[in-house]
């Protein structure tokens, strides 16, 4: 087991890849067995690189605490691409901080491979961050920037420069190398970053929001790039991010949070089709939310009833029992117009329309009032019918278009 | 001409002259000490001639001499023995969870830069005299050193103080992140970050201590004379423009202290 793990991680281009446990310099000897410098080497390689149990974190004292953490608990698997989503004070970047070690839970455990690191400080982890500011040291050169960690360990000065020529190469700034971090673009600091954070060979690379200061096509390219880099060092990645198309375009899997609790966790297409709760269908995408009353249902799918009595049965999430008034949720682009208003599930009339290019929206004011249902229709070069605002119009779903969700 | 958009003082009525008066009165009277210094003549009021006649005299003079060993041997050490308290207390100040009394601590440390400074003067007279009746102990010139050292740990703490606030504390978290243990990351990344600070702080000291006056002139005993107060007693004599080239040399020294310290702290705000 030991062996297939270390196998697994190695990345064709980073040789000697055992970089915890080595100790080929024979000049800084380890503390105690099982560290190098004082950082743990996690004996058991399990299935789960990260394990978070029952982890809460409460900021502030008395009646000002905040409970930045909720109980949360969730497991990141060895060589995955994995996200924490959600808005600004959701509790994602706290549990990135815990992860880190800059903060300490209030209560449960971080497993790293089995062993508990929740206690230790950030200097005892095996465990790098590409941070938001990229706090690189304004002080070094980007080749010193991407040694310190090495350094620190106390790497041999060769093997410390082998590996930094290593990674200035993977990042495609080997002619910058002697620059002082000021002197380089903010895509370039970017890179040193995460060579920077990359040089240790971690067994987690954390990434906190690490593309939000570049601008749409330079954050278009990091987002491959980064990908990329996942795939050719095999380490596993926790990425955090507010911006839900970057998180659907990136990850193996997602985890979205909300008020310091972890609402969903499952991959792109989970997420994005199966959402498990209105918040989460909500913030990922956009989301048509329809009212019905529940009629019957049956194995895990409902017979819902609109205001103008026509009927549809929607699926409904494990563990929620949906009845009376329900919110269907359904997305713009599972949802089709039809010219003639009697043959669409429900009916209305065109608001508005909204050319974007690649795809046009269609605002319906639905027949039962509420807020506008948005059709999205995928432009061709050939479009046979064209609709025109005022006109009376149907809605027709795909199959397994709507679903209940929990409020 | 267009209507300004936002008040601009220098379009009110009379600014220009109460500037150019403001400068006047300012720097007049300095420029009057400098050009006498220059004066032929042996009288600082009536003018004869270029010379630099007195600087040579001033070279020339034993007591200068010694006011100036006196003088250097008080501010240096006074600079570094400051300099080194003032960054000790700044990042216990800064780089700590917030503890009861850290404003009070603050105000401590401040507290110099308020009291009158011949409030000051007189405590520390006394406070030597007490410990020189009670115990028999006089440091001699390290009574001086030792009270130029407290007054000016607040001058050297203020630059240094507002470097730690400025720094990225990330950067420090990215040390730790990077396998750095507390002591590391503080070697490697706070302190040299810290230099401009502490650079900047030095140099303050160090004027505040080479030209005190009040505070010297009560504490200063036998064969203590700085360049200050070898000035004061020159001037209660008839002057000569000795005391003009002197005191020009002083004014040279506390310039070059001030540029370095305002070109440190230019470098660092880039």
């Amino acid at each position: 087991m030991g062996i297939a793990f270390e196998n697994q991680l190695a990345a064709p281009q980073l040789p000697s890849r055992p970089a915890y446990g080595d100790n080929q310099t024979g000049t800084h000897l380890p503390e105690r067995a099982g560290s190098l410098n004082g950082v743990i080497v996690p004996e058991q390689p399990g299935k789960n690189a990260i394990e978070v149990r029952g982890v809460r974190k409460v900021f502030g004292t008395g009646e000002n605490q905040v409970a930045a953490l909720d109980t949360v608990s969730v497991s990141i698997r060895e060589n995955e691409f994995f996200t924490l989503l959600g808005p600004s004070g959701c509790g994602k970047t706290t549990l990135l901080r815990l992860i880190a070690g800059f903060d300490f839970p209030t209560a449960g455990e971080i497993l790293l491979h089995g062993q508990d690191i929740a206690p230790l400080p950030p200097f005892k982890r095996p465990v790098n961050t590409v941070f938001q500011s990229y706090a690189l040291f304004p002080h070094m050169t980007v080749a010193q920037n991407i040694g310190f960690g090495l350094e620190m360990l106390g790497k041999a000065r060769a093997e410390i420069e082998a590996r930094v020529a290593q990674m200035l190469k993977l990042v495609k700034m080997e002619a910058l190398k002697a620059r002082r971090t000021s002197e380089i673009s903010g895509g370039q600091q970017q890179r040193v970053a995460l060579a920077r954070a990359l040089a240790p060979q971690p067994k987690v690379l954390l990434l906190d929001e690490p593309l939000s200061a570049l601008d749409y096509k330079l954050r278009k390219e990091m987002q491959i790039e980064l990908k990329r880099l996942q795939h050719e060092t095999g380490i596993t990645f926790i990425f955090v991010t507010h911006d839900q198309e970057e998180a659907l375009t990136m990850s193996d899997r997602i985890a979205v949070m909300s008020a310091g609790k972890i609402l969903q966790v499952g991959t792109p297409r989970d997420i994005y089709d199966r959402p498990a709760e209105r918040f989460v269908a909500d913030f990922i995408g956009e989301t048509n939310f329809l009212p019905g009353t529940v009629v019957s249902k049956q194995a895990g799918v409902a017979t819902v009833k609109f205001a103008s009595s026509a009927t549809i049965s929607a699926g409904y999430p494990e563990g929620f029992d949906p009845t009376g008034e329900v919110t269907l949720v359904v997305r713009p682009e599972h949802a089709d117009l039809v010219p003639d208003p009697a043959k669409g599930t429900i009916a209305g009339t065109l608001a508005n329309i909204v050319y974007f290019g690649t795809d046009t929206h269609y605002h319906v004011k639905l027949d039962g009032g509420g807020e506008n249902f948005i059709v999205r229709h995928q432009n061709s070069r050939s479009s046979p019918v064209t609709y025109a605002t005022g006109a009376k119009v149907g809605i027709q779903f795909e199959e397994d278009a709507a679903r209940v969700l929990k409020d | 001409m267009a209507e300004p958009r936002v008040m601009d003082i220098k379009d009110q009525p009379g600014f220009r002259t109460i500037a150019i008066i403001c400068l006047l009165v300012l720097y007049v009277p300095v420029l009057i000490l400098m050009i006498f210094s220059l004066n032929s003549g042996s009288l600082v009021t009536h003018w004869e001639g270029v010379t630099l006649g007195w600087y040579g005299t001033a070279f020339l003079n034993e007591e200068f001499h010694a006011a100036a060993r006196n003088t250097l041997i008080i501010s240096v050490t006074a600079t570094i023995v400051s300099t080194i308290c003032a960054t000790l207390a700044a990042i216990g100040m800064t780089r700590v969870k917030p503890w009861r009394g850290l404003a009070a601590a603050f105000m401590v440390i401040n507290l110099p830069l308020m009291v009158p400074e011949i409030i000051t003067a007189v405590a520390t007279l006394s406070f030597f005299a007490l410990i020189a009746g009670v115990f028999g102990l006089n440091f001699g010139i390290g009574n001086l050193i030792l009270a130029h050292t407290v007054f000016c740990i607040p001058f050297a703490y203020m630059p240094i103080r507002a470097r730690l606030e400025d720094m990225d504390l990330t950067l420090e978290y990215a040390a730790a992140d990077l396998y750095a243990t507390p002591w590391s990351a503080f070697r490697r990344i706070t302190l040299p970050l810290l230099v401009p600070g502490i650079m900047s702080g030095a140099a303050l000291a160090f004027i505040v201590s080479f030209d005190d006056f009040t505070i010297t002139q009560l504490v200063a005993g036998p064969g203590q004379t700085t360049l200050p107060l070898y000035i004061w007693n020159q001037i209660r004599r008839p002057m000569t423009p000795e005391i003009n080239a002197i005191s020009t040399i002083l004014l040279m020294v506390s310039i070059l202290f001030v540029s370095v310290s305002f070109l440190i702290a230019r470098r660092r705000a880039k």
